[in-house]
């Protein structure tokens, strides 16, 4: 567990004079569940751009599963998978189809393909439904797929952007163990939300603040620290010192 | 109980009987509810349980299959044009101009009901003294709450005597929630009607009423109280150092009801009627004998998505097998 998934250290992206992240440094153990959070425009999704080789950084160092994001992004591309609330599946494509694209993509050879295929849509529970378009799906189906092709490839990082955005509740929970699955698997898990409430089921956390990590710790560290009785509050002190 | 005087006089929004279906997918099915004058009432409900579909419908942009609605005593089909005069819409999709300022997406807006920023203004106060400083802003440019704020205030700005705001709250961050929230509160305290849907059951309780909406169908109407009394069943907290491997053993308990991950505890119910201690002390004792003496077990107050997630999970075609089960 003392391997590092991620390691950054004052990483830094500037637009012109606009600091969008200024100097964060942070660690993500391997097999950890780590959240990250803070309010619009704080700055997570251009952090998080960084991290999954798609933005260069303007200052700083980070190293994501081993790899360095100047030089080595491509890399990067590989060793993690990605899914975020808005696009993740192609919905004219079936289940099976989008697990065969990705797989393609990542370079899976047809019978890891096809072993593959039976394992996750048997897991999911969804074989009855493996031909049907994905856009007949519902949402907490569809997000629970998504998340399993992004696991396609064995990924040992996976970062999930707004993952169960607008899902039922019981499907929110569900999607959460699947979490907890792949994590204890080892695969490493960043994720970020606006549900205060999953942000307690994180074995730690992160809330950026313009730009910068305002705190960090485990749940039951930042409620301590700041005298709260939960995440939400810890939030509303933190994002909004004056009020 | 503050709605028996209201009664006397009619109803802001009567629904009967509504219905809508897109192909063979049934968007609202038969759904009643009557909204009284003056009240924040709230649909809550995830993605695709048909709120947008009723929005739609009750501001005049959609037509039901059957049944009745009327808004302000007008029929959203027949009286369409003298509707739109008095209602605000807010969509769930940012729909202002990104390339107007902050201001400029105002003057539009208040220039199509004949009507200027000045002459509105009292109206507006509250929001647009929050909006002020980004004036000159692009739209494009806002961040997310400032972005349903402005939203919020173009859909005020011609003084309308009921709002209907679609998930204003979807994607914005905790903090700016809280604002938006309040903000309604202030608009409900100079008797505006108010009628918002979202997708987070913890903005249940800054409500009047709400409606719990699943699949088209109402799973309750009442106020965030009564909804939350009438969860039938003991409910107790469990908490454990090892949460999910507490949580995937309290699966295998032979008396378990329903176990779900509530942030830091796990909410538990029993399927035998006995006194909550009772029951508290037999799953301490379960937990203690798969190893996890550090358990704690305490009664919990139910809250709104508890009552979610009991009345969903009655509908069997809804769920798909739980993959907790079954680990591999």
């Amino acid at each position: 567990m003392s391997e590092l998934a991620i390691q950054a250290s004052e990483l830094t992206r500037k637009f012109g004079d606009f600091t969008a992240v200024d100097r964060i440094s942070f660690d993500v153990k391997a097999g950890e569940v780590f959240g990250f959070l803070g309010a619009n425009g704080a700055g997570k999704t251009t952090a998080m751009r960084m991290m999954i080789g798609l933005l260069s950084p303007t200052g700083g160092s980070a190293r994501v599963a081993g790899f360095d994001v100047y030089t080595q992004s491509e890399q990067i591309k590989r060793s993690i998978g990605y899914m975020s609330q808005r696009f993740s599946l192609y919905e004219d494509l079936t289940p099976r189809e989008n697990i065969r694209l990705y797989g393609g993509i990542y370079g899976l050879t047809l019978a890891q393909i096809r072993e593959r295929t039976d394992r996750m849509l048997t897991r999911l529970g969804m074989m009855n439904q493996a031909d049907e378009a994905v856009r007949s799906l519902p949402l907490g189906w569809r997000q629970k797929l998504a998340f399993s092709v992004a696991l396609v490839h064995q990924p040992r990082i996976v970062f999930l952007d707004e993952p169960t955005s607008g899902v039922d509740p019981v499907v929110r929970r569900q999607f959460w163990e699947l979490i907890y699955e792949a994590a204890s698997n080892g695969t490493t898990v960043l994720v970020t939300t606006h549900y205060m409430d999953e942000a307690e089921y994180c074995d730690r956390i992160s809330i950026m603040v313009d730009g910068r990590i305002g705190a960090m710790g485990s749940p039951r560290e930042l409620k301590d620290q700041f005298g709260a009785e939960t995440i939400d509050e810890v939030f509303v002190k933190l994002a909004r010192p004056a009020a | 109980m503050q709605h028996v005087e209201a009664g006397l006089s009619r109803p802001a929004v009567q629904v009967d009987a509504l219905e809508k279906r897109f192909d063979r997918t049934v968007a609202l099915a038969k759904v009643s509810f009557a909204v009284e004058k003056g009240e924040l009432f709230g649909f809550i409900g995830p993605d695709g349980a048909g709120k947008t579909t009723l929005f739609r419908i009750l501001v005049s942009l959609l037509k039901a299959d059957a049944g009745k609605a009327s808004v302000l005593g007008l029929d959203p089909v027949r009286d369409y044009r003298g509707l739109r005069q008095r209602v605000g819409y807010m969509a769930g999709r940012f729909s202002l101009y990104p390339d107007l300022s902050v201001e400029e997406n105002l003057t539009f807006f208040a220039s199509v009901f004949g009507t200027t920023i000045q002459q509105e203004y009292k109206q507006i106060a509250p929001i647009y003294s929050q909006l002020a400083p980004f004036k000159d802003r692009r739209a494009g440019a806002l961040s997310g709450g400032m972005k349903q704020k402005l939203a919020l205030c173009c859909a005020l700005v011609h003084r309308p005597d009921i709002l209907f705001l679609d998930e204003p709250t979807t994607g914005v961050d905790a903090v700016s929630r809280r604002e938006f929230w309040d903000l309604l509160g202030e608009l409900k305290h100079g008797g505006l009607t108010t009628v918002v849907s979202t997708p987070y059951m913890d903005e249940a309780t800054r409500c009047d009423r709400i409606a719990l909406i699943h699949r088209g169908t109402l799973l309750g109407v009442d106020t965030p109280a009564a909804i939350v009394h009438a969860f039938d069943r003991p409910l107790l907290g469990v908490r454990a150092q090892q949460r999910y491997k507490a949580l995937l053993a309290l699966r295998e308990y032979e008396h378990a009801n329903s176990v779900y991950p509530f942030g830091d505890v796990i909410h538990y119910t029993d399927d035998r009627k006995e006194p909550i201690d009772a029951l508290e002390r037999d799953v301490r004792a379960f937990l203690a004998s798969r190893g996890f003496g550090d358990a704690t077990v305490d009664a919990l107050e139910p809250n709104v998505e508890d009552v979610f997630i009991a009345r969903t999970s009655l509908d069997p075609g809804f769920r798909m097998p739980d993959p907790g089960k079954t680990p591999s």
